[in-house]
């Protein structure tokens, strides 16, 4: 069932109108402002695909120039999220990470923002349009600007909306897809992908998936799955006979174990340890998207845990600025030092490398040309230069960026996630 | 969002890789062997290229990065012209040789200075002539506030003094742009440019410099005694603006340093392509395995292609924001930082992974590697890259952050 666009925009406003946190972080009219603009553009395009009569894809334009701008609608949505990072994500960080789990009403507030309809199709009732990829990952790098852990933890709904829009057949997306623009939340669904061993390699998983008649039988272990406790459904990655596959189960399925497996960091994200024993999976719940591509979905895994990096990455920088600035030393600053300086310019540099990396292999993926190359250099260089990111922002706080009294630790723990998480998200 | 080369530039990109393949490669070795000969070769391809720029608003080369076209600034939105063609081109043309490239007759960063700030008189009566450009010292480098050079008003002529060295084709061109000081009291804002011909009395070349690498490219030492240039030929105002005056004259390195940015990731792609080249039946390059999981070759063919990649970005970014007339000083030198050093340390990682054959004169990687380690230095060495990085992102003055 189709929604009428302005009735969708109108349901995401209505959530937003009810809460008064937005008030309170003076939000409500980057918010307001933002829903109209979502709604009329989703309004001209609808006109435009009614007119052509048409639901393909926008082709991909072969004169298109070379251009770094964001448009008027990913530069309004960039500016509220940043706004929610910095009003609401980063005061929340430091507590989600001693506590090792994310706030009640961070996550009323998150589901409150709606972010599932950019991962949901206008044919479902959601916002994902032609150029999803690229606004999929400027959600999660202005998100990660308040705090990676935290980002990550409230991409996963979103994660598993863009998972199932692009590998679940029509009738699967169906079926799954209209609960991710509901009233109500929809079952929080959890990726899981990385397995415990050393020199784990994604392509080849040792979880196996057994047909027997109308079912699969899944066995094998799941490690850092995020939020894979508090989940209620989860998509496995696991080996068949025609090679890696992903299914959707209920996560209290008989034969699963799940328990707390806490890591150097990305504590917020409540990382879970799965165990499946036979697990019974019915054969219609193995995402069967005429077009499943395995490799795929693993490089567009990898490029969300990049524009994470990215956005962290860029609050390092922002972080050490003032301090270095203020910090003072043999009776001037330390930035007036080019030791300290130079260390400085050398993480802008690597940010926006790291983020051109990104946006580059973000834009051919939407534009429907090859990505894999870009998405494997782009997280070969973001994995590297965010945990050197990571370590020098430390460093430049001396001591004090040793404690937590300082959001840099928790970064440096955070960021080192950033070459070793495989699957979990997805743009 | 669009982050590929677009289609109208791929002629252009198509015609200066042959030239760098089958021109530039075939006489590159000759010119490295052969330092301080002019390689003659190179007038028929300047021709070439002259008539090319003529016909196209896309035009390769150091002109085009600062052309003042009128028909860019009419339309609004989204910008690609002169600073993105001419860094296209200079990718490529890099790829095939650096040296040769800064050897063109006409393609000097004399002829982008005026290109950039001289007026409609200059730009006429200079047109179709070679300009080299005099900058450094002995005694000031990066510090090009500190030039010594003077030059003074005498009736309609400035009297220049003081010695030029590290001057690009300064015996080869047809003038030279000379930096100097018109009070040296007052500092950067008294820095003005002039076109000085060669031949002028009281100009000689003092010797030819004999370099690590870059061969095929002269470098003169120049000095000026009681050297006559009309005052017609100061490029920009005459004025002492203490506001901006300096800003003026490095207004031309906004627009330069990504080009520079653009020879640095040439020859790094050369070096590049060409250990793939000879490695290829040891790695296989899938995109798809675990970098842990991969040979060490294998591991450092994938980061040096990062590293090039990002560095190509971040100087098509500068590149694009000059065409767009976005302020690009902090991009322009965080391209040239990056591309920079990755260009150096790639070239000399590629001699690495070929070993001694990479090591050998019977290939051209160890001729790269020498010649990339200039562009690290000059347009702002690495360290004065980041100091201006660092000041715009600290907000600190240069009296602050020294």
């Amino acid at each position: 069932m189709k929604l009428d666009v302005q009735g969708r925009a109108l349901a995401v406003l209505n959530r937003l109108a009810q809460a008064d946190w937005p008030d309170r972080l003076k939000l409500r009219k980057p918010f307001e402002k933002l829903i109209f603009r979502g709604s009329r553009a989703s309004f001209r395009l609808a006109a435009s695909r009614a007119a052509k009569g048409s639901r393909s894809p926008r082709p991909l334009d072969p004169d298109a120039l070379f251009d770094l701008s964001l448009s008027d609608e990913q530069q309004m949505l960039v500016e509220m999220l940043d706004s929610f990072a910095a009003e609401v994500l980063r005061p929340a960080a430091h507590d989600a990470d001693a506590a090792a789990a994310m706030p009640a009403a961070l996550l009323a507030q998150a589901q409150e923002l709606g972010l599932t309809f950019y991962g949901v199709s206008e044919q479902h009732g959601g916002m994902a349009g032609a150029r999803t990829t690229l606004t999929n990952a400027l959600i999660a790098e202005a998100l990660a600007k308040g705090d990676l852990s935290l980002a990550a933890a409230l991409l996963v709904p979103l994660s598993a909306a863009n998972c199932m829009r692009r590998w679940a057949s029509a009738e699967q997306q169906a079926r799954w897809l209209p609960a991710f623009v509901g009233e109500q939340a929809a079952p929080l669904t959890a990726i899981a992908v990385s397995e415990p061993t050393v020199m784990f390699d994604p392509l080849r998983l040792t979880t196996r998936a057994k047909r027997k008649a109308g079912h699969y039988l899944l066995t094998g272990e799941k490690c850092l799955v995020l939020r894979g406790l508090e989940a209620s459904q989860l998509i496995v990655a696991a080996q068949t006979k025609q090679g890696p596959a992903l299914f959707l189960l209920d996560a209290n399925s008989a034969g699963i174990e799940r328990r707390a497996e806490p890591a150097m960091g990305l504590k917020a994200t409540g990382t879970a340890r799965l165990v499946l024993n036979k697990v019974k999976v019915p054969a219609e719940n193995r995402l069967a998207a005429e077009h499943f591509n395995y490799q795929s979905f693993l490089d567009h895994a990898a490029l969300a845990w990049c524009a994470l990096a990215v956005g962290t990455a860029q609050a390092a920088l922002d972080y050490v600025i003032p301090y270095c600035n203020e910090r003072l030393a043999f009776g001037e600053p330390i930035s007036h030092r080019q030791g300290v300086a130079f260390m400085v310019a050398d993480l802008a540099i690597e940010v926006d490398a790291m983020r051109l990396m990104v946006w580059r292999a973000c834009a051919r993926a939407e534009q429907g040309l090859p990505f894999q190359r870009e998405a494997y250099l782009a997280r070969l260089l973001c994995g590297e230069k965010a945990m050197q990111i990571g370590t020098d922002a430390v460093q430049l706080l001396g001591g004090h960026g040793f404690t937590k009294e300082h959001p840099v630790e928790r970064w440096y723990r955070d960021l080192r996630g950033v070459a070793i998480m495989a699957g979990g998200l997805q743009l | 969002m669009n982050l590929e080369t677009p289609k109208k530039f791929r002629g252009l990109v198509t015609q200066a890789h042959q030239v760098a393949a089958h021109y530039f490669r075939p006489i590159s070795r000759k010119y490295d062997k052969a330092e301080h000969a002019y390689p003659q070769e190179l007038d028929l391809l300047a021709a070439l290229l002259d008539g090319m720029n003529a016909g196209s608003p896309d035009a390769i080369g150091a002109t085009s990065a600062s052309k003042r076209g009128a028909a860019l600034e009419l339309a609004p939105g989204n910008k690609n012209g002169g600073n993105l063609s001419a860094l296209l081109g200079v990718m490529e043309l890099c790829w095939g040789d650096v040296g040769l490239l800064l050897a063109m007759p006409r393609q000097g960063l004399g002829n982008a200075a005026i290109a950039a700030v001289a007026n409609d008189e200059q730009l006429q009566r200079f047109a179709g002539s070679w300009s080299a450009m005099a900058i450094t010292e002995p005694g000031c480098g990066s510090d090009s506030a500190a030039i010594r050079t003077t030059a003074i008003k005498d009736g309609d002529h400035y009297v220049l003094n003081g010695e030029k060295i590290f001057v690009t084709s300064g015996e080869r061109a047809d003038s030279v742009v000379v930096w100097a000081t018109l009070d040296k009291a007052l500092g950067r804002a008294a820095i003005k440019s002039f076109v000085v011909e060669q031949g002028t009395p009281g100009m000689s070349i003092a010797r030819l410099e004999k370099k690590l690498g870059i061969k095929a490219s002269d470098t003169a030492a120049i000095s000026f005694v009681d050297c006559r240039v009309p005052a017609a030929n100061l490029l920009g105002n005459p004025e002492i603006d203490v506001q901006k005056g300096f800003a003026g004259v490095m207004e031309t390195f906004d627009n330069t340093r990504p080009l520079v940015a653009g020879m640095a990731i040439g020859v790094a792609k050369a070096a590049l392509d060409r250990t793939r080249e000879l490695l290829k039946k040891h790695c296989k390059l899938d995109y798809a395995k675990p970098l842990f999981s991969v040979t060490h070759a294998e591991a450092t063919l994938y980061r040096l292609e990062a590293e090039w990649e990002a560095a190509r970005l971040l100087t098509m970014k500068a590149a694009w924001m000059a065409d767009n007339k976005l302020p690009n000083s902090k991009e322009a030198s965080i391209a040239k930082a990056k591309a920079g050093r990755l260009a150096n340390q790639m070239t000399l990682k590629c001699v690495e992974l070929a070993g001694a054959l990479g090591y050998g004169e019977d290939e051209l990687l160890e001729k790269w590697a020498r010649d990339s380690k200039i562009l690290d230095i000059f347009e702002g060495t690495q360290q004065i890259q980041l100091l201006i990085v660092a000041r715009r992102l600290l907000g600190k003055s240069s009296s602050e952050l020294k």
